[in-house]
């Protein structure tokens, strides 16, 4: 569990680690096949029938049906995988990212414009307090 | 002999690849990030390089979950633009350079950095933005590539240290090839960026403007920040920056710094650039 690792604490944020990698194979896997034309056809053509094909939890095809990305990504999926899920949709990796942080994609733009998300630190990066202070 | 003449850094965000591609670049989006560039294409064009190392990383394209190369060195003569789920990017053949890439990988395998040779591989953004970036888009690219890919896509990728001892090795390995040719290492990747989850968007400035500085002055601070701390202070993504100490490392002691150019934002990305020469 991501909980127990010591880069658990980072806010709004999983690691692919080994564990998670293990955990997705085959949703990276599947995301992977997008990557040629004629299996992105017929994904678009059955979704449902196209997930099938893959030895995928219940719980992976829902989350890539529903267009989760960050329920897909919690059940071990990357990134720079997923990322073949909405090129094959036609949409940009900023589209992607608005709908994970829960702003819309005008908002988002708007925050990266002006600077992007601060960074605030969080746990064990916080600076100590002084002694004595 | 061969020599190291330059290190380049340089972010390799597929939106800028697709703003050049789709003509883009004087839009009032694209037209500052593209003017600090402006310098760099004239200064290339001066000291065009014959070989470019170009240290990058794949973004689940040519290497998916079956096969995850730490390191990868590219001996091919020549590497195919992929299609990364949009076709392939419109820009020219990347051409190697078989002999220079074995020599190195000989040579860096040698002194203990276990590289995974590659003999056929398509190579992505993380690879051609940067060449359009400096070269503009012309017919051919005007030098040779040896494409050298890291792993920051499953943690943990190699730490910042293993990274820039490693591009000592790699100039040890350039400085003994017996050809007369002109050499830049370019490390490629970041800046701060996060491009999952709810906390996407992350830029962190302070962090980036001081990992320029310690590019220039102090590389050896910059190979005690340990991985995590990329991953809470540069984002989850950003921890493609351990690919500029690389290059760094290729240099070897003091540099002169000739170009510097920061932009916030190439969709959800810092873009950093630098252009450094040995200083002697």
């Amino acid at each position: 569990m991501m909980g127990s690792k010591s880069y658990g604490d980072i806010p709004g944020t999983t690691v692919f680690d080994a564990e998670q990698s293990r955990k997705g194979y085959h949703l990276n896997m599947f995301c992977m096949s997008l990557m040629k034309a004629p299996n992105r056809e017929r994904f678009k053509a059955d979704e449902r029938a196209y997930l099938d094909e893959w030895a995928m939890t219940p719980e992976q095809k829902q989350a890539v049906l529903a267009r989760d990305y960050n329920r897909m990504i919690a059940l071990g999926g990357n990134i720079y995988f997923l990322a073949k899920i909405f090129a094959t949709d036609g949409r940009s990796f900023q589209y992607a990212a608005a709908l994970m942080t829960g702003m819309n994609q005008e908002d988002y733009a708007r925050m990266m414009l002006n600077g992007g998300r601060a960074y605030e630190p969080v746990g064990s990066d916080k600076p100590k307090p002084k002694e004595g202070v | 002999m061969a020599r190291v003449t330059a290190g380049i850094s340089c972010s390799h965000v597929p939106a800028i690849g697709a703003a050049i591609d789709l003509g883009k670049v004087r839009e009032p989006y694209w037209a500052p990030l593209f003017a600090g560039f402006e310098f760099s294409k004239q200064w290339i064009a001066a000291n065009t390089p014959d070989v470019v190392f170009l240290v990058y990383n794949d973004h689940a394209t040519a290497f998916s979950l079956d096969v995850i190369p730490t390191f990868a060195i590219g001996c091919a003569p020549e590497f195919a633009p992929a299609d990364e789920g949009w076709g392939a990017r419109p820009v020219p053949m990347v051409r190697g350079a078989p002999e220079l890439a074995a020599h190195i990988a000989e040579n860096v395998i040698q002194a203990d950095f276990d590289l995974t040779i590659v003999n056929r591989m398509d190579v992505d953004h993380g690879l051609t933005v940067p060449l359009s970036l400096m070269f503009g888009q012309p017919k051919s690219w005007p030098c040779l590539v040896i494409p050298f890919a890291v792993n920051v896509v499953q943690y943990p990728p190699p730490s910042g240290n293993r990274c820039y001892q490693l591009g000592k090795a790699i100039r040890r390995a350039i400085d003994g090839f017996d050809q007369d040719l002109k050499v830049q290492v370019w490390g490629t990747g970041g800046m701060s960026h996060q491009l999952q989850g709810p906390r996407a968007g992350l830029i962190n400035k302070e962090f980036d403007s001081k990992f320029m500085d310690g590019m220039v002055n102090d590389p050896e601070a910059l190979t005690r920040i340990p991985r995590e701390q990329y991953l809470r202070e540069a984002g989850s993504e950003g921890i493609e920056l351990v690919m500029w100490l690389i290059m760094r490392g290729a240099l070897e002691g003091p540099v002169r710094e000739v170009h510097r150019f920061y932009h916030v934002p190439a969709s959800n990305t810092a873009v950093g650039h630098l252009i450094l020469e040995p200083a002697t």
